[in-house]
């Protein structure tokens, strides 16, 4: 399946991604809408920057999800490969955090957890991350 | 009745079990049994709905057509009273006997009530594991209630986190020098401690309950403290009296190798009933946490359908929230301690043979899984920029071929 990979060699440390990926999942129709409500849009992907490097990390959708196998309520779930989150059955208990060997759970501002869902539960229909970056650090295709 | 799989418990590790021999099987025949008549529920979450954080309908663990999807059949409300290994027969408490080709065992564990004197005839006493225990505490529970609590352990804080805003007041009683004595030091034990006590908590620590008498404890130091609900959170031990009668191996658990195969063929055992090899302190113990419960009944399953699995990476790794104030503990206690002070709280870590072997982390969490997964592979601190991760949970801490693996390839 298509999942995001992350070239480390191309990202140039803009953190685009992470604001496309907020307003993305803000459900506003502008960007500066969506960053301007109280509580700004959470991204679901993080840049993590060095001295010389900078690369971004999102959920790698395991095909053995250690986050999936401790959710303690069932709230998360694989869908056709892809790793989703229902928000009503999730009480933030943090297990998934705890379980995750990358860190790419994301707490959401009512305590429950935020992932990446790869944009197919918002209207972009592809990860708005790959879309809008603007050197190809990260891109959506089959890798082995 | 004949069956090709059996499982027995509704729980974590027996739903493990059933999409584990699905993942492999997609047809024969499942029966599961088990002595609570509900549909799969999630067990941490009955503290979560004493409080009123959560409804009936969202504890569920599965959802109800979790059974019908995945083709089980099953016998709700009904216990299995004896299997005989060598027959491939479970006879259940209505007389049934039911063949099977692979058994599954997951009958999870039971609290544990010391023996107390007056304990049997004590009035609104209460364990806390399950939904029908979460549903008596809430009849007896009143605002003008006092609450007392023997254990200060997950079981015990859980409940009194769901019952402090409730009540009048609310007592934890421990044997131990500390709340959260098997995951948590005295160090840290002590923040957490702190905040229980903000809470209106009161803590009595290295104190027992000597005796039950009307509506009322006396405890070793010889006070008197009346109750209006009592809850027994002492501990939990596992369910391995069928396993036992039925000449099964069995220490604290029901004994497994790595593909949660018994010593008794074709029966399999996996979650709080088994012991298992905790991979941080190098001992075999009985780790009652449910991500252990899943993957060990997930393994079991798969292998029981003619695929092939192991589950060889068994520790505790616990999460737990006290109104908003988070705790996330994982591994063991072994080797040299090293603290850091976060702005909300304290993070401290164990480290023993260049290797994580434990952490404790109060306050602020967020991507604690990637210490987690140092203790998991056993990863060589040297080989990582262990000053930096201690400071932050980080994939830029690792060396470039493992961001690689991480990161540009699938898995």
């Amino acid at each position: 399946m298509k999942r995001v990979y992350v070239n480390e060699e191309w990202c140039l440390g803009c953190h685009l991604c992470e604001f496309n990926c907020g307003f993305a999942n803000s459900g506003e129709t502008s960007m500066i809408k969506a960053y301007h409500r109280e509580q700004r849009p959470l991204s679901r992907i993080r840049v993590e920057d060095g001295d010389d490097i900078h690369f971004a990390v999102n959920c790698r959708h395991c095909k053995e999800p250690l986050c999936v196998k401790g959710c303690i309520t069932g709230a998360l779930s694989v869908e056709d490969g892809v790793i989703k989150i229902d928000q009503d059955q999730c009480i933030g208990c943090r297990t998934c955090i705890a379980m995750c060997p990358y860190g790419c759970l994301v707490l959401s501002h009512n305590h429950t957890m935020l992932k990446c869902e790869l944009c197919l539960e918002n209207s972009c229909g592809e990860p708005a991350c790959v879309t809008g970056c603007p050197n190809r650090a990260i891109v959506y295709e089959e890798r082995g | 009745m004949k069956t090709k799989y059996l499982i027995i418990g509704n729980s974590a590790a027996a739903i493990g079990g059933v999409q584990g021999i699905r993942e492999v099987d997609k047809r024969s025949k499942i029966v599961l049994v088990a002595d609570e008549p509900y549909s799969t529920y999630s067990r941490p979450l009955i503290s979560y709905w004493l409080e009123g954080r959560v409804d009936r309908e969202h504890m569920v663990y599965r959802n109800p057509d979790f059974y019908r999807q995945y083709g089980v059949d099953t016998l709700l409300g009904t216990k299995v009273t004896a299997i005989d290994p060598t027959r491939h027969i479970a006879t259940t408490d209505d007389g049934k006997e039911i063949t099977y080709e692979e058994l599954l065992i997951a009958t999870g564990s039971h609290p544990f009530v010391p023996p107390i004197e007056g304990k049997d005839q004590a009035k609104n006493a209460f364990t806390f594991t399950t939904f029908d225990d979460a549903q008596g505490v809430k009849k007896a529970l009143t605002p003008d209630a006092k609450v007392v609590i023997m254990g200060g352990g997950l079981i015990g804080l859980k409940a009194a986190e769901a019952l402090i805003d409730h009540v009048k007041s609310l007592t934890i009683v421990d044997l131990a020098d500390r709340v959260m004595p098997s995951v948590l030091d005295s160090e840290v034990a002590q923040v957490m401690q702190q905040h229980l006590e903000d809470l209106g908590m009161v803590l009595k620590l290295k104190t027992s309950i000597k005796r039950v008498g009307n509506m009322s404890v006396t405890l070793s130091d010889g006070a008197k403290l009346p109750y209006d609900i009592l809850i027994f959170a002492v501990g939990t031990r596992p369910n391995q009296a069928l396993a036992e009668a039925a000449g099964i191996d069995c220490e604290r658990g029901i004994l497994t190798n790595e593909s949660q195969l018994t010593s008794a063929a074709d029966v399999y055992a996996a979650g709080d009933c088994t012991q298992s090899h905790d991979i941080s302190a190098d001992v075999d113990r009985n780790i009652a946490i449910l991500p252990n419960a899943f993957m060990q009944g997930e393994t079991a399953g798969i292998n029981m359908a003619g695929g092939q699995a192991v589950f060889d990476k068994a520790f505790p790794v616990n999460s737990m929230g006290i109104k908003d104030f988070y705790l996330l503990t994982a591994g063991s206690t072994e080797g040299q301690p090293q603290i850091v002070n976060t702005p909300d709280g304290i993070r401290k870590f164990y480290i023993a043979d260049d290797e994580l072997k434990g952490y404790m982390i109060l306050g602020e969490c967020q991507r604690a899984g990637i210490y987690t997964d140092l203790i998991r592979q056993k990863t060589k601190l040297s080989t990582v920029d262990w000053n930096s991760l201690a400071e932050a949970p980080k994939l830029m801490a690792f060396d470039v071929s493992v961001r690689k693996a991480d990161l540009a390839q699938a898995h």
